[in-house]
């Protein structure tokens, strides 16, 4: 693919050349692992993708590559599953250490999201779909999390928060940059 | 009322997770007696029981089971759907999380009637806690014999269980959208014909069943069929194609209510029952002003029709699209309805898979409809234009492949027409709403530039 703007360019702290060629080798036997579970090797395209994001904290296009290699598919099909999900993200806009959803769905919405996301915002001093310039936090917002009876609720990467108030906002943004190291 | 509950029974208790606690109370009665029986005795009893299934649609789950072909060579796949994202729903988060065997003693026994061998559990990526306590409960069941080869001593009964992470798409609840998502492609919902049962994952015949409809059937092969059918409500007499509403549900309730939570009850209970009786009442002593009776996609109940019985057939005689997965949402009477109309349709239109031109496009366009009312732009040309779109998408009117449309729609129509008033008053008056505003500004911007 051609690099277009200096934006293109995998920038983030975690993707040394290094580590991405550690983490594409513990792909290979991940998948290996995984295979017999599976009548296609096809099935194994998501926790393909989602075993190089952990690590990686994005996609970047050599995965995708190596994906499609071992499962005997085009990168274009890779690509085409990767992009129907929002979940996962390029190398032009790789996760932060810890990635923190606000639900923005209808219950929270009635419960007070608004205001703990605007709070997120100020305190992080990014908007939505953004990662903070050290790398610690990206914040996302989220349709329904499933955890409506503690409304308003956040997901820090994949566990819940429920009934977060403005003033615990402090507390968590702090705990997370304390574990971000 | 007073009703015991079973399915929450262990929720809340210490070390509920474990394959001891469960086993020391009771746990795997019922698979152990369905052992006893051939796999088609099993499907029967099911259908006996009425058991309708708890993911939305409410259809038979042993008359489900039973269009699976007779004598297929196999391999036969159960998709346990864990996807559960329709708003206001949590139940199967907490039947995951708190009672994990429950939930895997229900998969084994649907996989002995229907002979799957393999069970993939499709999670949605959110519940990693569930992901977590599921991994280890089922690593429980292999150790312990209740999975593997032989269950049980049972020769020739083998099933194994793995857990498939979602990706964050609303679209992976619908089944063959799920299916498609399980096979590593996008999520686009098939044309059925044929249905899962005859050609699902992988080409094979395959049964997708929500968490909370297996939990039943370990309890309907515990404690039998008339304990299932002594709970709910028997069929309507004057209806002859209505299949009854047997069994506990799990009633979600969140919202503006005092005390929202998990309520499990027989099916049938009121709306309002529910709001007053369990839940607390509508907060700060408000009144309601609408009830979602089943999740975002049922549409809204008005204040006056909170009589409505929270069975399959009453949320759809007070004009909602049906009992979904009784996620039951309270509004109260402070809130505009534009605002929550718009934070349904930004839903729909973002978790539309793309795939029919109809559901794309309407519910993108419901979008920019109620964006204009809320900057207090709108006309009342628009409102027609909603029930226009809300009218013309979906399986309903026959234009999309799957119900993510009519779940769409449904809020739209009943709330234009159940609160047209305040609807034709705000674009009258060019009312500019506040309430779940798109763009957040970022005090601090300046100093990370």
């Amino acid at each position: 693919m051609q690099q277009t703007s200096k934006n293109a360019i995998a920038s983030p702290r975690a993707m040394g050349a290094e580590h991405v060629a550690e983490t594409l080798q513990g792909l290979e036997r991940f998948l290996a692992q995984l295979a017999p579970r599976y009548p296609s090797k096809q099935a194994l395209v998501l926790p393909a993708l989602h075993f190089v994001q952990e690590r990686l904290r994005c996609v970047p296009i050599a995965a995708v590559e190596a994906i499609a290699l071992h499962l005997g598919l085009h990168p274009a099909q890779v690509h085409d599953t990767m992009s129907f999900y929002g979940f996962f993200r390029t190398e032009k806009d790789p996760l932060g250490k810890h990635r923190l959803w606000v639900c923005r769905s209808l219950v929270c919405m009635l419960r007070g999201a608004d205001a703990v996301l605007q709070t997120l915002c100020d305190r992080l001093g990014i908007a939505p779909g953004e990662t903070t310039a050290d790398g610690t936090i990206t914040l996302e917002t989220a349709e329904c999390l499933g955890a409506c009876e503690g409304a308003p609720c956040i997901l820090v990467n994949d566990e819940h928060r429920l009934a977060v108030t403005c003033e615990q906002v402090a507390t968590i943004v702090e705990e997370l940059t304390r574990t971000a190291g | 009322m007073s009703y015991e509950p079973v399915l929450l029974k262990h929720v809340g208790c210490p070390d509920s997770q474990t394959l001891d606690y469960y086993c020391r109370h009771g746990g795997y009665r019922g698979l152990r007696n369905a052992l006893e029986m051939s796999p088609s005795e099993v499907v029967e009893m099911v259908k006996a029981s009425g058991l309708r299934g708890r993911g939305g649609a409410g259809f038979p789950t042993g008359l489900k089971w039973s269009f699976l072909p007779k004598d297929h060579p196999g391999p036969i796949y159960m998709c346990v759907n864990a996807d559960e994202s329709e708003p206001g729903t949590f139940n199967n988060r907490i039947l995951m999380e708190n009672d994990p065997h429950q939930v895997l003693e229900g998969i084994i026994i649907s996989c002995y009637a229907t002979r799957a061998t393999t069970a993939y559990i499709y999670i949605r990526y959110e519940y990693g806690r569930c992901y977590r306590v599921l991994e280890k409960a089922i690593s429980e069941c292999y150790a312990a014999g209740y999975l593997g080869k032989n269950i049980l001593g049972k020769s020739g009964f083998d099933l194994d269980v793995y857990l498939h992470r979602g990706a964050g798409a609303y679209i992976c609840g619908e089944e063959t959208g799920l299916i498609e998502s399980l096979e590593g492609k996008r999520a686009w919902p098939r044309i059925k014909p044929p249905f899962p049962a005859v050609e699902g994952a992988f080409r094979k015949p395959t049964v997708v069943n929500n968490i909370e409809t297996l939990a039943c059937v370990t309890h309907i092969l515990a404690r039998g069929v008339d304990w299932f059918k002594s709970l709910g409500v028997p069929p309507d007499p004057k209806n002859p194609r209505d299949l009854g509403s047997y069994g506990p549900k799990l009633y979600c309730v969140s919202g503006h209510v005092e005390r929202p939570g998990c309520y499990e009850l027989p099916l049938g209970i009121t709306a309002k029952q529910l709001i007053e009786e369990y839940a607390g009442g509508v907060w700060k002593a408000r009144r309601a002003k609408a009830v979602i009776p089943g999740g975002l996609s049922m549409g809204f109940l008005s204040a006056s029709e909170l009589d409505t019985p929270l069975d399959f057939n009453g949320p759809v005689k007070a004009g909602c699209l049906g009992l979904g997965t009784a996620a039951v949402i309270v509004i109260d009477d402070e809130t505009s309805m534009i605002d929550v109309l718009y934070n349904s349709c930004r839903f729909f239109a973002h978790e539309s898979c793309g795939q029919c031109t109809p559901c794309r496009e309407g519910t993108a366009w419901s979008v920019k409809i109620l964006e204009r009312i809320r900057r207090g732009k709108g006309t009342r040309d628009d409102l027609d234009i909603l029930l226009e779109i809300a009218n013309g998408i979906g399986i309903i009117p026959g234009t999309t492949i799957c119900g993510l449309a009519d779940g769409a729609a449904w809020p739209i129509k009943t709330a234009l027409t159940k609160f047209r008033e305040e609807f034709e008053d705000a674009v009258r008056k060019g009312v500019k709403s506040k309430l779940g505003q798109q763009s957040f500004s970022v005090a601090t911007r300046s100093e990370i530039l």
